[in-house]
């Protein structure tokens, strides 16, 4: 498996990008079991971070730069902050804690999430079999595109999330407020 | 560099965090299972969209400025249930139950 995905392609990139691949995956996931099954809130925002971080890195390996560079001001910049002031406003234990976890529910939690992944990857790995990630030389056209096609195609998705981020933000002024 | 190892990474993302949100009782961890979810299905659509043609890239920054909203809205109404109540348990919201 690790062989076949490192020798997988022709072009000379390969081998270093799956190598940061794999480290990143792994990474990623240790990180997102450990914020589900952590007993410590603080330590599960922080792991986080890895996550959000991780994801902002295969966005890298997918050439996707603005995205990744968004992932990391918005997500980890922003987001993770939010959290922390959430955990700190809602008094949480900021020690380990046993109430975190509904404990009736693991087992069979687990089972939904271990049948979800068993369809999805059958799934995925019947109908992507052998398609590759096409390697784009030249880095810079990729922002431009973006930058064209959202302010021509998507031009009013745009305009549309700008007023629902405005809402959002009236929402939670007025649903957080004292009185 | 496949196709699959992108999907099949977010597969786990979003399994972990389904898992997360139904086995969680505080609401601040369950908000954040929600954004494990969220970024998974955001490695799908920029995996998806090296196949195709920038879209995908355009949607997942969409996915990115919703997901802020949202976290937003959702810290405030978990501050909002912890003023009136006292605590965050989810399981203790069963006002709805027969």
């Amino acid at each position: 498996m690790i062989a076949a995905l490192l020798g997988a392609d022709s072009f000379t990139g390969a081998v270093p990008t799956n190598i940061a691949f794999a480290i990143v995956a792994a990474m990623m996931i240790f990180a997102a079991i450990r914020v589900v099954t952590t007993r410590n809130v603080v330590h599960a925002a922080l792991y986080l971070v890895l996550v959000l971080g991780g994801v902002g890195i295969n966005f890298l390996l997918l050439q996707a730069e603005f995205v990744a560079i968004t992932q990391f001001l918005v997500y980890v910049g922003a987001i993770v902050v939010l959290f922390l002031f959430g955990i700190m406003l809602t008094k949480a234990p900021l020690g380990v804690s046993d109430d975190l976890d509904n404990r009736k529910q693991r087992p069979i939690a687990a089972i939904v999430g271990l049948l979800m992944l068993a369809v999805l990857s059958f799934a995925l790995i019947k109908t992507w079999t052998d398609q590759k990630v096409p390697f784009r030389l030249s880095a810079a056209t990729n922002t431009t595109e973006l930058s064209d096609s959202i302010f021509s195609t998507y031009l009013i998705p745009f305009e549309v999330v700008s007023v629902l981020l405005l809402a959002a933000l009236i929402g939670a002024i007025v649903l957080a407020r004292k009185d | 560099m496949l196709i699959n190892q992108f999907l099949l990474l977010a597969a786990i993302l979003f399994c972990i965090g389904v898992y997360g949100v139904l086995v969680r009782r505080n609401g601040v961890l369950v908000l954040m299972s929600i954004e494990l979810i969220l970024n998974a299905v955001n490695i799908n659509l920029v995996a998806f969209g090296t196949q195709h043609d920038i879209s995908g890239q355009v949607f997942a920054l969409f996915v990115i400025a919703v997901a802020a909203a949202e976290v937003g809205v959702g810290l405030a109404m978990v501050l909002l249930l912890y003023r009136t109540r006292r605590s965050i348990n989810i399981d203790e919201l069963d006002e709805l139950k027969g």
